[in-house]
């Protein structure tokens, strides 16, 4: 009897990892309380980035009540700002997987832990800990299938994972208050131990600091160390560089597809990295081709296509022509995406949004504007710009890019092109702009 | 109580307090105050984003989220750490201990891009990816199995170093 119970993980010697401990679980836990804040508050921005409160059809959250307290006007300055917080969200995201399993790994024993409920304050941690860690899973989980197009999950990926992440950081400021303490005491312990005994080999350091941190770390994190180990086969500073090298190989597989050029085929196995579709002024990278969004080429021949522009005073149809006759500005701007990847500036070239605002009656003073496109079906086949990015003089309805006339699916006819923003709002295949109106 | 002490001499008895089970304060059932305060204040806000996440497939929600939790710890977990175990046995029944991280390190790499990139690796999503970003979505599983390989190789060719050396140490001690 006594020898089945030692047989099942509730009890303390079926563990057998000499790694586990509070050492090792401090350390990754140090590292993912730096991470994760930073990709939470990525998350937001890239939320507010949408300007989600200017239109519903920008909202895909729009019971978010006060989680949407700190919302503001997106900025149209500096021109990568979506693509440096996005990128960093997403290939942060990335580069943390390695750390939160090794994270999970580490505290696993306590999921076993009896007797399984020990005080009120115990028992509502635990149901805290199935929040952290369900939640930092269906976050990951989310984002890792959305940026492969894998849209396996319950629902629309935006609610998710926005609602998810408040879940998952809501039971993470928890566990990082009662937490952060006892690991930066250990993490600290270990220093000083190091500190006081530098030639020492990394175990012998480890029995040092384990002579004067098991007294100012306390007992409370010590259920993790294995009470009969098994000879180790690797340190815990092997352990953390192993944990640290999966990271880097994701990083390094992944980073490049933000950057055009030799860069982004350095991201082997990230989607949008490796190669570009095609060659020549149009070859950078496609969110979704014409064929994708349904476009038909008959509705967007020299005949059949006419730009609606409504406002103020009234409708105007303009023939590509007609916009090809309008001044043309250059812009260069890169398209950067919620799935992480963006790229390089392009060279693109058209008509000012504020001067299509002058010629429906908003001169000097353009406002928001509302962007359809001739995409059918899809969501953000709408999409709607806030008067500040109408008014900034890079704000462009594109008809060439790089030197050369857009390509289908690069939104030709005409396509909007905006600094900063997600690259959803830079709508493709317009076909009618309705400004003012909005508010 | 102090009439029941005092008798009516006024003298006080001294009574011994009846030996009485240890009851378990009320502090040990609770646990800290602050800690059950910051957690309600952590349910608080995850119950209000919580409703608004389940505001939709309620049962497929609950079931990834939890089934989540259940699958890594359940599941993924141990499956890795039973294989790590097996390499260790296996390594150790032939005397070979010490390659364990030769094998460890590469295999883990490869099994954590696998991982991360199932979908564009196993070609589920190769359809849609295709036809979505014009790009080619054969190579996935390709350059997988090429990163593989590499790990393998350059683990493999480290291992054969640290044989070579030690095996010269062994011939030539004096030497060193």
């Amino acid at each position: 009897m006594r020898d089945l119970a030692s047989r099942l993980p509730s009890s303390p010697g079926f563990w057998r990892s000499p790694l586990r401990g509070p050492r090792f679980t401090s350390v990754l836990g140090l590292v993912l309380l730096v991470g994760v804040p930073v990709l939470f508050v990525t998350g937001l921005l890239s939320y507010a980035a949408y300007n989600p409160g200017l239109s519903p059809v920008n909202d895909k959250t729009p019971d978010k009540g006060i989680l949407g307290f700190y919302l503001f006007s997106w900025p149209t300055d500096p021109t990568w700002l979506y693509r440096l917080t996005q990128g960093v969200h997403v290939t942060l995201g990335l580069a943390l997987i390695p750390v939160l399993l090794a994270k999970l790994w580490s505290v696993v024993p306590r999921l076993f832990t009896l007797p399984p409920v020990r005080s009120l304050a115990h028992a509502l941690e635990r149901i805290s800990l199935l929040l952290l860690v369900g939640g930092a899973l269906f976050v990951f989980v989310t984002g890792v299938l959305n940026v492969q197009l894998d849209y396996v999950f319950p629902g629309s990926f935006y609610p998710l994972h926005f609602y998810g992440a408040w879940v998952f950081f809501a039971a993470f400021l928890a566990h990082a208050a009662l937490k952060t303490p006892a690991a930066v005491r250990t993490v600290r312990s270990m220093r000083d131990a190091r500190r006081r005994h530098p030639d020492a080999a990394d175990q012998a350091a480890d029995r040092a600091a384990d002579r004067t941190s098991d007294q100012t770390a306390g007992q409370a994190a010590d259920d993790l160390v294995a009470p009969a180990p098994d000879a180790p086969t690797v340190s815990r500073r092997g352990a953390l560089w192993a944990v640290g090298g999966g990271s880097l190989l994701l990083l390094v597989t992944s980073a490049g597809r933000s950057f055009d050029g030799p860069l982004r085929s350095t991201a082997l196995l990230a989607p949008h990295g490796g190669a570009e579709p095609g060659g020549g002024p149009n070859g950078f990278q496609i969110n979704k081709t014409a064929a994708y969004a349904g476009i038909d080429p008959a509705e967007t021949g020299e005949e059949a296509w006419r730009l609606v522009v409504a406002g103020r005073t009234g409708t105007v149809r303009l023939a590509r022509a007609d916009l090809l006759r309008m001044r043309q500005h250059g812009a260069a701007l890169p398209i950067a995406c919620v799935e992480g990847w963006s790229t390089a500036d392009q060279a693109w070239r058209g008509v000012r949004l504020r001067d299509l605002a002058a010629l429906v009656g908003f001169d000097g003073d353009p406002p928001d504007v509302f962007v359809e496109s001739l995409q059918r079906a899809g969501s953000f086949r709408h999409g709607a710009l806030r008067a500040n990015q109408v008014a900034d003089p890079r704000s462009l309805l594109a008809l060439s890019v790089n030197g050369g006339t857009l390509s289908p699916d690069h939104g030709y006819p005409a396509r909007i092109i905006v600094p900063a923003a997600p690259g959803v709002l830079n709508t493709k295949w317009v076909a009618r702009m309705t400004f003012g109106g909005l508010a | 109580m102090n009439r029941a002490g005092t008798n009516r001499a006024g003298t006080n008895l001294v009574r011994r307090p009846r030996p009485r089970p240890p009851r378990p304060s009320l502090r040990s059932l609770t646990g800290s105050p602050v800690q059950i305060l910051l957690l309600c204040c952590s349910f608080a806000l995850a119950g209000y984003a919580g409703v608004r996440l389940l505001d939709g497939d309620r049962v497929g929600v609950l079931l990834w989220f939890v089934g989540a939790a259940l699958l890594h710890d359940l599941v993924l977990l141990p499956l890795y750490a039973v294989a790590d175990r097996a390499v260790v046995r296996g390594l150790g029944a032939v005397r070979r201990r010490a390659w364990v991280l030769y094998v460890r390190v590469p295999a883990a790499f490869s099994a954590l891009l696998l991982l991360v990139w199932f979908p564009l690796i196993s070609g589920r999503v190769e359809e849609r990816y295709r036809s979505a970003t014009a790009l080619s979505s054969d190579g996935f599983l390709g350059r997988w199995l090429l990163i593989t390989a590499a790990l393998f190789g350059g683990s493999a060719l480290l291992l054969a170093l640290r044989v070579l050396r030690s095996a010269t140490k062994r011939r030539s001690p004096d030497l060193h």
